[in-house]
């Protein structure tokens, strides 16, 4: 008898929860509520926020007239601890003074996130702010992000 | 006989669709409980309703997906247990009064396919049968695990079918007719001064609750979900892929969609829902409200439809509540306690008779 009542007991938990998330949402789903109930997030259409320290895709900085930040230092590519940046440099015919990148190529498929490079770079080119997870291609030649796709994310 | 074939028609369309939209409240309910959303991703024409159109993609899904056939299973009994399973579930659906019987001209037209005078008998006869579609199952996918698995849930099901009829035989002693639209019409009297209406479940309390753990046992539903146990104990259908498969998930289904209607049948007043009497509703505190024979069939269907989905919710709330029985467990709450209870209630209750004759 004792555990009849415990039985009753379990059954009125279950349907606790189960009346008040079907309350919450239906309110939720006739635009009634803000307050879903749910714990779902409905991912392509609802996105978590990140928090803003979080290392996600790279993108190249340009500056104020346009050109890259970058002046392919190499600084980045030493730092890497999975070697996944490579660089060819070549002479900025506009300013004798610098150098600029040819290719800038990071492999997304042996990045680690690590954001070294990041941390490496002295001329506050290359971030990891762009809070995009799709981080996924179809093949492993679409995941080398070269000039175009870092800059135009 | 063409009466016939509409009259099957008919009710095994409504009784697949409301399988169809059993499996999505399983699914919603579920969420709701464990405080998820559930589908609702299938779509017609930019539609989306919440998952209205799930169960329709689900079905699709399980019509395409491969059917793969083991080289080293017995093909006849193979092919056949699905089969089986599907069939003897369905079948005892058709003998349930959906409504009151109507009367065309001289001739008397039950409204439940079967609208046998032995509706009990035929129904448990039925129910029983169906284990055949677990066993041939277990034991035609030539394989150790599918054949104990299939013993097991025959063992099962057997022993729970004595605590199933030995319950029923208080609702019978109670009302005494084995015609299932007879016992719906016998519940439809009131006592307590006209208040409360004359049904099993206020009659025969025990016997609703033995009835329907028996039920679910029966069913094979967690929390006696032993020959099932789709991860963790290996079932009798192991070697099943595809449609197959897809036709012994349909037969759990149905048996719950059967449970909750004998449910309602024999302890919920059937068809009928509260002071509603063959010429329209009459209420206690006076007043009434006259009905056309044919609205009364409607509002009966109506009620027997509400009935049972109260009856199917509740039993999926049980079922995503409870953890599932150790075997030795499950067979000491049949032969131990649902037996002997149930025995009791009928000696107690052919007593009370007895004393009330």
């Amino acid at each position: 008898m004792r555990l009849f009542w415990e039985a009753v007991k379990g059954l009125r938990v279950t349907a606790r929860h189960l009346l008040r998330n079907l309350w919450k949402f239906s309110l939720y789903y006739v635009g009634l509520s803000k307050d879903k109930g749910v714990v779902t997030l409905e991912y392509p259409e609802e996105r978590r926020e990140t928090f803003p320290r979080v290392r996600l895709r790279h993108r190249l900085l340009r500056r104020e007239d346009g050109r890259l930040r970058c002046v392919a230092c190499f600084l980045c590519a030493t730092a890497c601890p999975a070697r996944c940046i490579y660089i060819e440099a070549e002479e900025d015919p506009d300013h004798p003074l610098e150098k600029k990148p040819r290719q800038f190529v990071i492999d997304l498929g042996k990045c680690a996130y690590c954001g070294f490079c990041v941390e490496a770079c002295p001329e506050d080119a290359l971030r990891m702010d762009l809070h995009i997870p799709e981080l996924a291609e179809y093949n492993r030649d679409d995941l080398l992000y070269d000039i175009e796709k870092l800059t135009k994310p | 006989m063409v009466w016939a074939i509409v009259k099957a028609v008919v009710v095994f369309s409504w009784a697949l669709v409301t399988v169809l939209y059993i499996t999505l409240l399983e699914r919603k309910e579920s969420a709701l409980i464990q405080d998820r959303i559930g589908a609702n991703r299938a779509e017609v024409l930019g539609l989306r309703l919440n998952g209205f159109f799930q169960p329709f993609a689900d079905a699709l899904k399980m019509f395409f997906k491969e059917d793969y056939i083991p080289p080293f299973v017995d093909r006849p009994f193979y092919m056949l247990a699905p089969l089986f399973a599907l069939v003897f579930a369905l079948v005892p659906v058709g003998a349930i009064p959906l409504a009151d019987s109507v009367k065309i001209g001289e001739r008397v037209v039950s409204l439940s396919v079967i609208g046998s005078n032995v509706g009990v008998v035929l129904v448990l006869s039925l129910l029983s049968l169906g284990i055949y579609g677990v066993i041939l199952g277990g034991y035609g996918s030539r394989n150790k695990y599918g054949l104990v698995g299939g013993m097991r849930a025959t063992a099962q099901v057997i022993s729970y079918e004595v605590a199933l009829g030995l319950s029923l035989i208080g609702v019978l002693l109670v009302f005494p007719s084995l015609d299932l639209n007879e016992i719906v019409h016998m519940q439809n009297r009131y006592i307590l001064g006209g208040w409360v209406p004359r049904w099993g479940i206020f009659l025969q309390p025990l016997a609703a609750v033995l009835f329907l753990i028996a039920g679910m046992a029966e069913n094979k539903r967690v929390p006696f979900d032993l020959p099932e146990g789709e991860s963790e104990i290996i079932g009798y259908f192991l070697e099943y892929s595809g449609m197959k498969f897809g036709m012994f998930f349909v037969a759990d289904f149905v048996e719950v969609l059967l449970l909750a209607a004998l449910f309602t049948t024999f302890f919920l007043g059937g068809y009928n829902p509260p002071y509603l009497f063959p010429d329209g509703f009459h209420f206690p505190w006076g007043g009434s409200w006259l009905l056309s024979p044919v609205w009364v069939r409607v509002v009966q269907f109506i009620t027997f439809n509400i009935k049972l989905w109260i009856m199917v919710w509740f039993l999926l709330l049980v079922r995503w509540t409870y953890p599932r029985y150790r075997y030795d467990q499950l067979m000491d709450l049949g032969w131990k306690n649902l037996v002997p209870l149930s025995i009791v209630n009928i000696i107690i209750t052919a007593g009370i008779m007895a004393v009330i004759k």
